[in-house]
């Protein structure tokens, strides 16, 4: 049953307060670290080739599905530390944590990896969250550093009834995932799984010591997704063969288009770096206890 | 056809050969995996309830239901029975599948049957309907506070809460969405 209109307006009202206090504080936190706040095109010739994104087409051009390409061109060209805070549009999204139009939070820093953000990322949080016990769902989440690192296959072990080569192998994974893994993490402190087989990270690098894993996490916390990072992949024609392999599966109408040629460019300079997306709106969630995205934005598609 | 993506709350789909609505949605989609539609589903026949996810580029077959207007004829050993006052046609709808409707049926009653084929599954009654009061305590002498309920029973045995003015015999109207008492009718 929906909630009467009136308290869904009243909700949202406090929750729109929280959330422009909560993207002030991200502002001032990035700033305080010499970062560079940056605004890249919305509207882009092409989006990286990812198999299970869909971009959202835009006058023969297409909106972005995250500000990632744009923002590793500037590292590239010499911006070492940049975020950016921006609208991300990606097709046919849409449940309770997932909006079609949404916001991300992306940071970018040059001669750092995967390891270093997760420290960014506990830094970000305890400064959003300085009450360090963080209510929700009628319980508390503990959020003091340093956070549970977990790899994924250990979470498999841990949480799930299949390991994660068996869901893999039998084409379950995101079954698996979404019904036993994700619900388990983060539940009383955030948690970092990390290390996911190198297939299922399209631009990270991939480890040195165990090239089947890529340098990728994602942050938990609440049994919610809410951030994605990696160590940035930075050998061109590995790139260029996994967009290709990825324009193979996906077959687009003409893959000329769609290979994005200027970032490969601009590849070749990028310094050593790592990167993170984080999802704001979900973010908000956390933080205002509720458990549905339409209850942090100013309106959703289906009220316009 | 539908697929996938037009999955949402509400939609009536056949699963197994029966139709279904979805009453409960979700889409989730673990990072750079593919996404999954988890539905909870409503046997519209049997009333039974089942999990079931999907994912994308899936096909569905929309249910073939069709609303047609039929007027209540009696009860016997096999339900209750309706008939299509055009071409006389008549359908049995088995009790359980009436569930609590069956309280504010009348006497030739124009309801909606829902038709899937020629199988009755259900019935969409009129919003507002008459019933006479059959057991109700009596009005307590003194008792003049505004919102001061008692329970009563009407002709059809169903029960519930009546202002305490209301006496055995009165006709009332009742809110079958709701179930609720509405007004007193004057006869």
């Amino acid at each position: 049953m929906l909630p009467a209109p009136d308290a869904t307006r009243a909700t949202r009202h406090d929750n729109l307060y929280a959330r422009a206090r909560i993207i002030q504080h991200i502002r001032a936190f990035f700033i305080a670290r010499a970062y560079l706040e940056v605004e890249t095109p919305h509207r882009i010739p092409c989006n990286a080739p990812e198999e299970y994104i869909e971009p959202v087409p835009s006058a023969g051009a297409f909106l972005h599905t995250s500000p990632e390409l744009c923002m590793k061109r500037l590292l590239a060209a010499g911006y070492p530390r940049i975020f950016q805070l921006c609208r991300c549009w990606r097709n046919a999204e849409r449940g309770t944590r997932h909006l079609p139009e949404f916001t991300l939070l992306e940071w970018y820093a040059s001669h750092s990896d995967y390891r270093d953000l997760m420290l960014t990322c506990e830094e970000l949080l305890c400064h959003l969250i300085p009450d360090v016990n963080l209510k929700w769902q009628g319980g508390s989440i503990s959020i003091q550093p340093p956070f549970e690192r977990i790899p994924l296959a250990q979470a498999f072990t841990r949480f799930a009834p299949v390991s994660l080569e068996e869901a893999l192998a039998q084409g379950c994974y995101e079954e698996i995932y979404t019904a036993h893994v994700e619900p388990a993490l983060g539940t009383s402190a955030p948690v970092f799984i990390y290390d996911y087989p190198a297939h299922m990270a399209a631009l990270a690098r991939t480890r040195a010591d165990a090239p089947h894993l890529a340098e990728r996490f994602e942050l938990y916390i609440g049994g919610m997704e809410l951030a994605n990072a990696f160590t940035e992949l930075t050998d061109v024609h590995e790139q260029r063969s996994r967009f290709n392999a990825a324009l193979e599966i996906m077959q687009p109408p003409d893959p000329e288009h769609l290979m994005p040629e200027a970032f490969l460019t601009d590849l070749e300079h990028m310094p050593p770096s790592a990167g993170i997306a984080l999802g704001v709106d979900r973010l908000v969630m956390l933080l205002t206890d509720a458990t549905e995205i339409d209850a942090v934005v100013a309106f959703t598609p289906e009220e316009l | 056809m539908y697929s996938s993506s037009d999955l949402k709350k509400g939609l009536k789909i056949m699963i197994d050969g029966e139709p279904h609505v979805i009453e409960g949605f979700d889409f989730t989609k673990p990072g750079k995996g593919q996404a999954l539609y988890k539905c909870k589903l409503r046997n519209m026949i049997t009333g039974a309830l089942i999990d079931r996810t999907y994912r994308s580029g899936e096909n569905f077959e929309p249910a073939p239901l069709e609303e047609r207007d039929m007027q209540y004829l009696y009860k016997d050993e096999a339900g209750y029975v309706f008939m299509d006052a055009k071409t006389f046609e008549q359908v049995i709808l088995p009790e359980q599948t009436l569930g609590n409707d069956y309280y504010f049926l009348t006497d030739n009653m124009e309801v909606k049957v829902l038709m899937f084929g020629d199988q009755g599954i259900g019935i969409t009654l009129p919003n507002f309907v008459n019933l006479t009061v059959t057991h109700a305590d009596p009005w307590v002498k003194g008792d003049t506070a505004a919102g001061n309920n008692k329970p009563a029973t009407v002709e059809s045995g169903y029960n519930l809460q009546v202002p305490s003015f209301v006496d055995e015999g009165t006709l009332i109207q009742i809110d079958t969405r709701t179930g609720e008492y509405v007004t007193r009718v004057k006869e």
